[in-house]
């Protein structure tokens, strides 16, 4: 095995290892409650556990399949994101052509672009040429009926799934010095310190929550959670240094970055549930909502720790 | 109609394929939820009443019932767009297994109220869409044409359950070919029987709003 295949892992062992502790724990709590009844808590709590367990598993069976396999599954990560997106968005007839396009040349071409590893076309296709192409397709239908909403909410849509999350896959495309062949490890770490921080946010938040950051959003986000989540994330990002390009120190700075993004990210996805009045986002697994409900974090931290990244690390 | 030169277990063959298949193309597309709300997904005759604002509406009922229920299940449809093409034909007669009926009184042949009847009779489940045609106006409902009235007249030991369909008509709104991907629901309300005395008007006005209740909240326009 090569170091990267070692490291790899080590990493998978290790989180194979807190997945075990979970669902132990978890199965253990749902027992001690059978008596009086399992509560929707601890069932909700299963059911992510083993949501995890399967996300663990896909992600690590496309590191195995290599560059390619990241990227389809990204894509299709982004495919249903899109998807879950659209459907709250304004929209009407005039726009099917807009949509359609977004969905089945834009996303395509972004995820070809940086399967290319074409850094200069695809940093800017989807701001830039789709920003102004979509509505150029809907306007030509002549509906201007809240043509701006409709334009805008689109391309919001865009960015959020398809040109964030796929910043995710662009980290294969950098140039480090003495870390060739590793990349898909700086996926890991992003995913895993943010991930990690989003759950232990929620574990300080409920223990010593007291104050929460937007009051009228969510009581549950509290300051307290934040700079808890934070610094155990911090913690958690120099633990894995090992698998970075990064020293102990640049890794718990870089992971208090993505962190904070993420925390952040989570907040403005949820204000956007709220102004449209759902819930979650779709329903695709039991206990994680849809799709967005749990990248929302990671879309946000994606880009900044690509290029926080490629500015300091990369040759390219 | 059949076309000899295919036998029988072959085209029952074919005709699965690509039921899975459709069902799962409709999937894809809608990632579609079923919700059963007031009634259990258990197999009972049953005269399953739907909103109508997309060409995709049968096919979506049809990919979230369970596969027993689906098997005992005919959707009620319009034989000049069921018969326009051996394709269509193909699917709506073998797959589907759709009880035809003509919508033109000048010129068909049967009474399309005696083939619902005895599709009943034969102990099948039923799809019906009782605004009678497509809905593509801004209301989230036309109102109800008297057919669904005289069923549950002739035939009143049989549950009518309410089902709407949430969004499908912006995944494939009327004269586009290609569907966007949007998440539909088709959500099963409990049932409802036309009770004794009650006059057509007082029932349909009472299935409507058995149907419209079923609307999730926050469902833009």
């Amino acid at each position: 095995m090569t170091d990267t295949q070692i490291d790899f892992a080590m990493l998978l062992g290790g989180i194979g290892g807190v997945l075990v502790v979970a669902t132990a724990t978890g199965a253990m709590l749902a027992r001690r409650r059978t008596s009086g009844g399992a509560t929707p808590t601890i069932e909700h709590l299963n059911d992510r556990i083993h949501a995890w367990w399967t996300i663990t598993a896909l992600l690590a069976l496309s590191f195995l399949a290599g560059r390619t396999g990241v990227i389809i599954l990204f894509a299709l990560c982004s495919f249903a994101a899109l998807r879950e997106f659209m459907t709250l968005t304004t929209k009407r007839t005039a726009d099917h052509w807009a949509i359609a396009t977004a969905f089945f040349i834009v996303l395509p071409a972004q995820y070809y672009f940086v399967w290319v590893e074409w850094y200069a076309v695809y940093s800017i296709f989807i701001p830039v040429y789709a920003f102004l192409l979509l509505p150029i397709i809907a306007v030509v239908q002549g509906d201007t009926d809240r043509f701006l909403i409709r334009i805008s909410e689109t391309q919001w849509a865009l960015m959020i799934s398809v040109y964030c999350a796929s910043y995710v896959p662009a980290l294969l495309t950098l140039r480090i010095d003495g870390y060739a062949g590793r990349n898909v490890l700086l996926i890991a770490f992003l995913i895993v310190v943010v991930q990690l921080s989003d759950v232990l946010q929620d574990t300080w938040g409920k223990m010593i929550g007291k104050h929460p950051v937007a009051p009228q959003l969510s009581s549950s986000r509290t300051w307290e959670g934040l700079v808890g989540g934070v610094a155990s994330a911090a913690l958690v990002g120099a633990g894995l240094w090992w698998i970075t390009p990064f020293t102990i120190w640049q890794a718990a700075v870089v992971s208090v970055v993505i962190a904070l993004a993420g925390f952040f990210g989570g907040l403005v996805m949820s204000a956007i549930k709220q102004d449209r009045g759902v819930k979650d986002w779709g329903h695709l697994m039991a206990g994680h909502g849809g799709f967005i409900d749990r990248l929302d974090s990671v879309v946000f931290s994606a880009p900044l720790f690509f290029h926080i990244t490629r500015y300091f690390w990369s040759s390219v | 109609m059949f076309q000899p030169s295919l036998a029988a277990p072959i085209r029952k063959f074919l005709a699965r394929r690509l039921g899975d298949a459709i069902a799962l193309f409709a999937r894809l597309v809608t990632a579609v939820r079923a919700i059963w709300d007031g009634i259990a997904p258990t197999e009972v005759q049953r005269i399953y009443f739907a909103n109508h604002s997309s060409n995709g509406d049968t096919i979506l009922i049809w990919t979230v019932l369970p596969p027993a229920i689906r098997a005992q299940t005919r959707p009620v449809a319009a034989a000049d767009y069921w018969l326009a093409s051996p394709l269509r034909r193909f699917v709506g007669v073998d797959v589907l297994n759709t009880v035809l009926i003509d919508r033109r009184p000048d010129q068909r042949d049967h009474d399309p109220m005696e083939r619902i009847i005895a599709a009943v009779d034969e102990g099948a489940s039923l799809i019906i869409f009782p605004e009678g045609r497509r809905n593509t106006t801004d209301a989230p409902l036309l109102p109800f044409k008297s057919g669904i009235y005289n069923i549950a007249r002739k035939r009143p030991q049989v549950d009518l359950v309410p089902v709407w369909i949430e969004n499908l008509n912006h995944v494939m709104p009327k004269g586009k070919v290609i569907p966007i991907p949007l998440l539909c629901t088709v959500t099963f309300g409990a049932p409802v029987r036309a009770t004794d005395g009650e006059d057509r008007h007082a029932f349909l006005a009472r299935a409507q709003d058995a149907l419209l209740a079923l609307r999730p909240e926050g469902a833009n326009d």
